[in-house]
């Protein structure tokens, strides 16, 4: 099954809240091996304004990948798991993100271009609190390889 | 923050650091992100599908290069914007003879160096290199920093 050039400009709109853990985050930057206290300790973040642990520049992946899911999971896509690869990731913060943010997001597809028998689908994911402020824009593009 | 925006220049240097990554360090990677593609955990699988070995997570690489740009701003929220391109996977071995956990992994370089500054934002650009086994991994890997 090939990749359909009408995804482009299909937009996913926001499901359930993700609710920001404390432990996610302190979970999180262990695993990528940052070691800003700011990460880790209630505190230490409060020295530096924040009103609680802060998240990894990295850690609205977890948030993009879960929105970049409704669109793989989607049968209209026609796109297989399998044979994605991750070609190239932004994150642009509005604010950071911090324990307790409570965040929805919408997912955009941007571009699909054909390549090969596969596409590069170019994803978007806006993020925002529950209550409408703007957090975090992540754009991804996906490269799904074609068939042999 | 100890730095100071005026007194840096384009071309300075931010530092340079090495991150390791072995097997152990990839499933805790999948456990916190959510990313069970089998590529990052199992040799037979990464193999089946064509690639050298089991390779990291695109994004533990990304995720882990940037800690050099926040230690040395000293707040990771002062990184407002965060890009790269993925281009050749790093491959890690199962190290033989090598405790699983403790294993010494593959050696990621990575090393920053201002590529712009823009004195109305009061930001700079970091434009990172990061290779592992002599081969830039990440391209286009480029970190704004808001002072």
């Amino acid at each position: 099954m090939s990749i359909s050039p009408d995804l482009a400009g299909r937009v996913y709109p926001a499901g359930d809240p993700y609710i920001v853990g404390r432990e996610k985050i302190r979970e999180f930057a262990a695993a990528v091996k940052a070691t800003s206290a700011a990460h880790f300790d209630v505190e230490a973040a409060g020295a530096l304004g924040y009103a609680d642990v802060v998240a990894p520049p990295t850690f609205a992946v977890l948030i993009a990948q879960r929105a970049d899911a409704q669109l793989i999971a989607d049968p209209e896509s026609g796109i297989d798991f399998s044979r994605v690869v991750h070609a190239d990731q932004r994150f642009t913060h509005h604010r950071p993100i911090v324990a307790g943010d409570e965040l929805v997001t919408e997912l955009h597809v941007d571009t699909v271009r054909a390549m090969g028998g596969g596409a590069m689908i170019t994803t978007r994911a806006e993020i925002s609190t529950t209550g409408g402020r703007h957090v975090a824009t992540t754009i991804s593009s996906l490269l799904v390889r074609g068939e042999e | 923050m100890s730095i100071d925006f005026d007194s840096l220049s384009v071309g300075d240097s931010i530092g340079e650091t090495v991150v390791s990554v072995n097997r152990a360090d990839l499933v805790r990677y999948a456990g916190a992100s959510g990313d069970f593609n089998p590529i990052h955990w199992n040799e037979r699988f990464a193999t089946e599908v064509g690639l050298p070995g089991v390779i990291a997570h695109g994004m533990f690489t990304m995720g882990s290069a940037v800690q050099l740009v926040t230690d040395w701003v000293g707040d990771p929220g002062a990184v407002v914007d965060y890009q790269t391109r993925f281009t050749k996977p790093v491959v890690v071995e199962d190290v033989a003879g090598a405790s699983p956990t403790d294993a010494a992994g593959t050696e990621i370089s990575v090393s920053g160096k201002i590529g712009t500054r823009d004195d109305d934002a009061r930001t700079v650009r970091v434009d990172l290199t990061v290779s592992a086994a002599g081969q830039k991994v990440l391209v286009k890997s480029q970190a704004v920093v808001r002072f």
